[in-house]
């Protein structure tokens, strides 16, 4: 499996986030530019899971987000670290909409 | 052997009992089902009462600070600290100090002072590479990384996998190969820095579980004093089997931990559950099940506690170490499962632990040695050195 999720932006609209699964997993968020300006998450605790999360996205989108991208994963946890890791290291920073975390406490990965 | 605790153990059993029991459990109510960490807050505040409780740095030796307690009271802290949803990866969330690096404690004073004593006092991670791409239950003959001498330094190239923390780690040990030989007396243990150019956490391994998860490493001619070697040159295989054999006991004492409350729970719900007009308990399939599962806690107890006996009491405990991880994990894997079918659709949902517990225990029987291993390590002490 890739460490970057390399998948095609949807917009992020009512009626494209209408059709998601209900599964659980991870998904990007970004501007019109395609920056990645949030990475979250559809945990264990989600009511509707990547569809829950993105219909709460569309409501109030973070960092002005108007495309997203998703991975339905059972490893949701890990993946989701990764993907900050990832990120992280090919920008040295985090996403705007993810500055509640402490880099400093997520670990690093160097991906070459 | 005498199974009854002493006035200490109960006392402590049950102290840590209730700390399970009304700290840890209630926070897990508003955690992720697959959170292996507690809020920074929470995690210092119960910190302060695991040093109040006199229980911080559990695996620390008393000479550095650790509570002087034996193998067999670790054991038994340990068949208590893991009964919660995280328990048997993150037993308390590491509250009492967590899992710390042992062959750090033979280290020369120098590397004590820049690596043994941060570790102990929280400050620093470690994590510990042994596992390579080409296999991890016969370390002594499967390890490639190669170190070789430049000057001062030592030279390193190969890779690592399955090494839990690599990516949050500030130092870690790492096996390598030093010599020609092909066998133990080739490797070598080396303390490495992660900050060091050539240290490379490539990816996170997504495996069953998510607490302590995996990484790999891969290793491109990164250079370690030689001031950093662990131990002797030629030395590191004894270094890495004298945990091995010692961490397996408490390991086993973990998954008991957990096939405990799984069966407690079963025994519970069976008893509240009706179907056709009577409680699950009232059905012949269902107490044989909680037999079943009665018979394996009680052999897997057994086991524990003797294997820990015997190594507090300085006798040859490598058998009974690789017999009691070997059953347990075996066993407490078969109470989870059957305590899961007696839940019915409820054990697969992620509002119990049950299914956390049926993935991690999973692994329990690959991880420190798979039971295979074990028996292998039996077979060869009942046949003889022959054999080796």
């Amino acid at each position: 499996m890739a460490v970057r999720l390399d998948k095609p932006w949807i917009p992020l609209q009512a009626a494209q986030v209408a059709h998601l699964p209900g599964h659980l997993g991870v998904y990007q968020l970004a501007d019109s530019t395609g920056e990645i300006v949030y990475i979250g998450v559809a945990g264990g605790r989600s009511a509707f899971g990547l569809k829950g999360a993105l219909q709460e996205a569309l409501q109030a989108p973070p960092a002005a987000a108007t495309q997203f991208r998703y991975e339905v994963n059972m490893a949701y946890h890990t993946r989701h670290l990764e993907l900050l890791q990832a990120y992280h290291y090919d920008h040295g920073r985090l996403p705007v909409g993810n500055l509640d975390i402490d880099a400093s406490t997520l670990g690093r990965l160097r991906l070459g | 052997m005498d199974l009854a605790l002493s006035e200490a153990q109960r006392m402590i059993v049950d102290m840590v009992r209730q700390f399970v029991r009304e700290e840890i459990v209630p926070l897990e109510e508003h955690l992720d089902p697959d959170a292996d960490e507690l809020a920074p807050a929470d995690y210092h505040r119960l910190v302060e009462q695991a040093k109040a409780m006199g229980l911080y740095g559990l695996d620390t030796p008393p000479e550095y600070g650790g509570p002087d307690i034996d193998l067999v009271t670790r054991c038994l802290i340990a068949i208590e600290c893991s009964q919660h949803r995280a328990g048997l990866y993150a037993p308390c969330y590491y509250v009492f100090g967590g899992a710390r690096q042992a062959q750090l404690f033979e280290a020369t004073d120098t590397q004590k002072e820049r690596y043994l004593y941060p570790m102990l006092r929280g400050e620093k991670k470690v994590f510990f590479a042994l596992s390579e791409p080409s296999g991890g239950s016969d370390p002594a003959r499967a390890i490639q990384t190669r170190a070789v001498r430049d000057g001062d330094d030592w030279v390193l190239h190969g890779s690592k996998l399955w090494i839990s923390g690599a990516d949050r780690a500030d130092y870690g040990l790492v096996f390598a190969r030093t010599g020609t030989e092909t066998g133990r007396s080739g490797v070598t243990c080396f303390i490495v820095e992660t900050a060091w150019p050539g240290f490379n956490v490539r990816r996170i391994v997504h495996t069953l579980r998510s607490a302590k998860y995996a990484t790999e490493i891969q290793l491109e001619d990164l250079r370690v004093p030689h001031t950093n070697i662990l131990g002797e040159v030629g030395g590191g295989f004894a270094i890495a089997n004298d945990r091995l054999s010692r961490q397996r006991i408490p390991y086993a004492a973990e998954c008991l931990g957990v096939a405990i409350k799984a069966h407690e729970m079963a025994v519970q719900y069976a008893k509240i559950r009706e179907t056709f007009g009577a409680p699950l308990a009232s059905r012949q399939g269902i107490q044989w099940m909680l037999v079943d599962n009665e018979v394996d806690i009680r052999t897997a107890r057994w086991l524990i506690l003797d294997a820990a006996a015997r190594a507090d009491r300085g006798e040859p405990f490598r058998t009974e170490s690789a017999l009691a991880k070997l059953v347990s994990a075996e066993a407490s894997g078969r109470v989870v499962d059957r305590s899961m079918q007696i839940h019915g659709a409820l054990g697969v949902a992620k509002d119990l632990p049950l299914e956390r517990w049926y993935r991690e225990i999973r692994i329990r029987r690959i991880g420190e040695g798979p039971s295979e291993v074990q028996k292998h390590v039996v077979a060869r002490d009942i046949l003889g050195a022959g054999l080796r």
